[in-house]
């Protein structure tokens, strides 16, 4: 198994340890942090094709979606704060004024 | 040389001035421009009727401005000034005039002074539009019009919904007319590809006649006549149209716009030239109605629906006329009936004013001692009416009667008879009104009083005296009464036998009609002398005698007349029952035709189907897709994702 494989098997598990936490936990700051390993997986083989095609700009893409990440976090977690303020849970399920 | 322009346009110049700003300005501003405009329209008409002279005969052509253009025919508002649209807007403009003159002294206390002289000139512009339009279509635009102000003043006092509803009625049945018209314009298109009256004119004139039957042309072009001049079966509008203030009556409803339809078959005659079956038609129409609506004549008791009902009768010997090839005949009688009859209205407003607005003759009674002028000047205008010998009315009757006898028609023999039996009732009519207005005992403190006319009026404080009516009023009485005297004595000669009208009406050498006339005649002095020995002079005085006779001498026998024959009576006074027919067939009909379509149509389809279906389907889908709107953000996670995987999967099976 060379190297490439490896760093490519490593994104899968850290895609789908993401998407299972955002699906099966009801909590929104480890949801948050689940999207959080989802978006990481992504970059991580992103990383490693740009590597493998000996091309820079997939690094420099990689600096853009962290600083991407950063200010979505920025946003995400206040939201989170003051949603948990108003009902006193972190509880997703307690969350659901826009039913139709 | 924009002489016609400007005789269209200053009415309209009125009506704009007075619309808009009348309201604001005042009175007197309303009264100089609704007023004067219609004077100088008058005079531009005289020196336009000068400058015709000096064209030898031929018509003056005048094009305003290029109305719309399709394909390569181009409808041009054009006018079209010959010697028979010149008389028409000298009737127009000079009897119109002396009109909007009267009227100033019997609207002056009217709220809304400025809006009638508004729809007085909008009348008279679309009247002027009609006579001088040189194509059918713009004569159909004035067509339209007048029937648009004539709706608008029948129903000027619109606050009475029976006023309101008279308005309606004449317009709604002219409709009726004008879509014979409408189908006769279409149809004169289709064949000649154009609508200009000289050149439909020299089509049907020429030696191969256009490929259209000039009978279906004919018919349904009179179809539209019968609506505007009120020949049977479309007659009913016009009597309630007297609920309009009383010049309006003389001026649209006897003088002016009625006659329209008249012009309108003398201005087709080529076309009716080459139809025996529709002039036979026109004549039986217009006999039925000059006869049977004088009739009606002889029992209203309404002082304006006398005149109306008489207005009826002498369309329609205009229209017999018609049939008979007699169109300049027909005219003239137009021009006679347009001046006598102005009067006879006006006079009849000059008596509604002095009784304090009431119309009813039978309070009426005694008055030629209060009002003088208005009393001569109605006597000159009901002895006009039935044909005294010398006077305006005689030529143009007798010249009609003449005519029909001499007609070849198979109508013809019908239609005499009923025109002569018609001189007899129009006699009886007219003086029976004149009788009971201005002769006999003074009944009009009864009025009040409603009804009992064996009382002798104990209340002579009541009300006050009738008292003769001011200078505006009396003024065009006299200035009427002048042309209904001596107008017929002086034109007789040009306009029938002369060579007045010029190729502006033509008659076929089949109808040798005016040819024959003119044989028989040697003057108008001898006209008059031989009347004597007439039929119609002796019908006449026969009628004077017997109204004398009943309504001065023996009230008695009239009401008993009445009890004897109730059914007749009631006939009469019910007008035949038209009304009651066309309610109970085209009102009712119309109405459960719209109740269906409302019903059925509008509720469960347009409504029901259309409207409310299509929200009730959007809102079951809504319904269907609302069950994916959850709320939980987990759920629009997995949603998400499904897509997402959805998608690389889509994409990767592409590669």
């Amino acid at each position: 198994m060379d190297r490439t494989q490896l760093l490519l098997w490593l994104s899968f598990a850290l895609f789908s340890l993401g998407f299972v936490g955002v699906m099966i936990r009801r909590n929104a700051l480890v949801m948050l942090m689940c999207m959080e390993l989802m978006l990481n997986g992504v970059i991580l083989s992103l990383v490693t094709f740009a590597e493998r095609s000996a091309m820079l700009s997939g690094a420099v893409l990689v600096f853009l979606v962290f600083v991407v990440a950063a200010a979505e976090i920025a946003i995400a977690i206040p939201i989170v704060l003051l949603l948990a303020r108003r009902r006193r849970t972190l509880d997703v399920g307690a969350w659901s004024e826009l039913r139709g | 040389m924009n002489l016609l322009t400007l005789i269209v346009v200053l009415p309209l110049t009125g009506f704009l001035l007075n619309g808009l700003l009348g309201p604001r300005l005042g009175k007197s501003f309303v009264t100089v421009v609704g007023c004067g405009l219609p004077v100088l329209a008058f005079l531009a008409t005289i020196r336009a009727f000068g400058q015709l002279d000096g064209a030898a005969g031929l018509a003056l052509v005048e094009s305003a401005y290029t109305w719309a253009v399709v394909g390569d025919f181009s409808f041009d508002i054009a006018f079209y000034f010959d010697r028979l649209s010149a008389l028409m807007t000298l009737i127009v403009t000079g009897v119109g005039s002396l009109i909007h003159i009267y009227s100033t002294g019997y609207m002056k206390d009217d709220p809304s002074y400025a809006r009638y002289f508004a729809y007085l000139n909008l009348f008279l512009f679309f009247m002027l539009l009609l006579v001088l339009g040189r194509s059918l279509l713009v004569c159909f635009v004035g067509w339209e019009g007048v029937g648009l102000a004539s709706y608008l003043l029948i129903g000027f006092w619109f606050e009475d919904p029976a006023k309101a509803a008279a308005g309606k009625k004449a317009f709604i049945t002219n409709r009726v007319g004008d879509a014979g018209f409408l189908l006769g314009m279409f149809l004169i298109y289709y064949a000649l590809g154009t609508l200009d009256f000289d050149a439909v004119n020299a089509a049907f004139q020429g030696p191969v006649p256009p490929a259209v039957s000039a009978s279906l042309v004919g018919v349904l072009l009179f179809i539209g006549a019968t609506g505007k001049s009120a020949q049977i079966p479309l007659h009913v509008w016009l009597p309630d149209a007297m609920a309009g203030p009383t010049p309006v009556s003389a001026l649209i409803h006897a003088a002016t716009m009625v006659t329209a339809g008249i012009f309108m078959v003398a201005r087709m005659s080529p076309l009716y030239e080459l139809s025996d079956t529709a002039l036979g038609f026109i004549m039986v129409i217009g006999a039925i109605t000059a006869l049977f609506m004088g009739f009606l004549g002889m029992v209203q008791n309404d002082i304006k629906r006398v005149v109306a009902y008489s207005t009826l009768s002498q369309l329609g010997y205009m229209t017999v006329a018609l049939g008979a090839s007699a169109y300049s005949v027909a005219v003239f009688h137009l021009m006679t009936h347009a001046f006598f009859k102005a009067l006879l209205f006006l006079a009849a407003g000059s008596v509604i004013i002095a009784v304090h607005h009431n119309q009813d003759i039978r309070y009426m009674g005694g008055l030629k001692k209060y009002m003088p002028i208005t009393w001569i000047t109605s006597l000159i205008g009901s002895l006009a009416l039935i044909g005294t010998p010398f006077l305006s009315g005689f030529y143009s009757k007798e010249s009609i009667i003449e005519a029909v006898k001499i007609s070849h028609l198979p109508a013809a023999h019908l239609a005499y008879w009923a025109v002569l039996i018609g001189v007899f009732v129009t006699a009886f009519y007219s003086f029976r009104m004149y009788f009971l207005v201005f002769h006999g005992k003074e009944r009009f403190h009864q009025g009040h009083a409603h009804g009992n006319e064996d009382d002798v009026h104990h209340d002579a404080h009541h009300g006050g005296t009738p008292h003769e009516t001011p200078w505006v009023i009396t003024g065009p009485l006299l200035a009427l009464a002048l042309p209904s005297l001596a107008i017929g004595y002086m034109t007789i000669e040009p306009m029938l036998f002369g060579d007045f009208f010029g190729s502006a009406i033509y008659v076929a050498d089949r109808h040798p009609v005016m040819h024959e006339l003119n044989q028989e005649f040697h003057g108008a002095v001898a006209m008059g002398l031989h009347a004597i020995t007439t039929l119609p002079f002796w019908l006449a005085a026969a009628g004077v005698g017997l109204s004398a006779f009943f309504y001065l001498r023996r009230p008695d026998i009239p009401a008993a007349i009445q009890k004897r024959f109730a059914f007749v009576y009631s006939m009469l006074i019910n007008k035949y029952w038209f009304d009651e027919l066309y309610s109970a067939i085209f009102a009712s009909g119309a109405r459960l035709l719209g109740g269906t379509l409302w019903r059925r149509g509008d509720q469960n389809i347009i409504d029901g189907l259309v409207v409310n279906g299509s929200a009730h389907l959007v809102e079951r889908f809504s319904r269907l897709v609302k069950a994916f709107q959850s709320g939980y953000i987990y759920h629009y996670a997995f949603a998400m994702l499904i897509g997402v995987f959805a998608l690389v999967t889509w994409f990767a099976r592409l590669n």
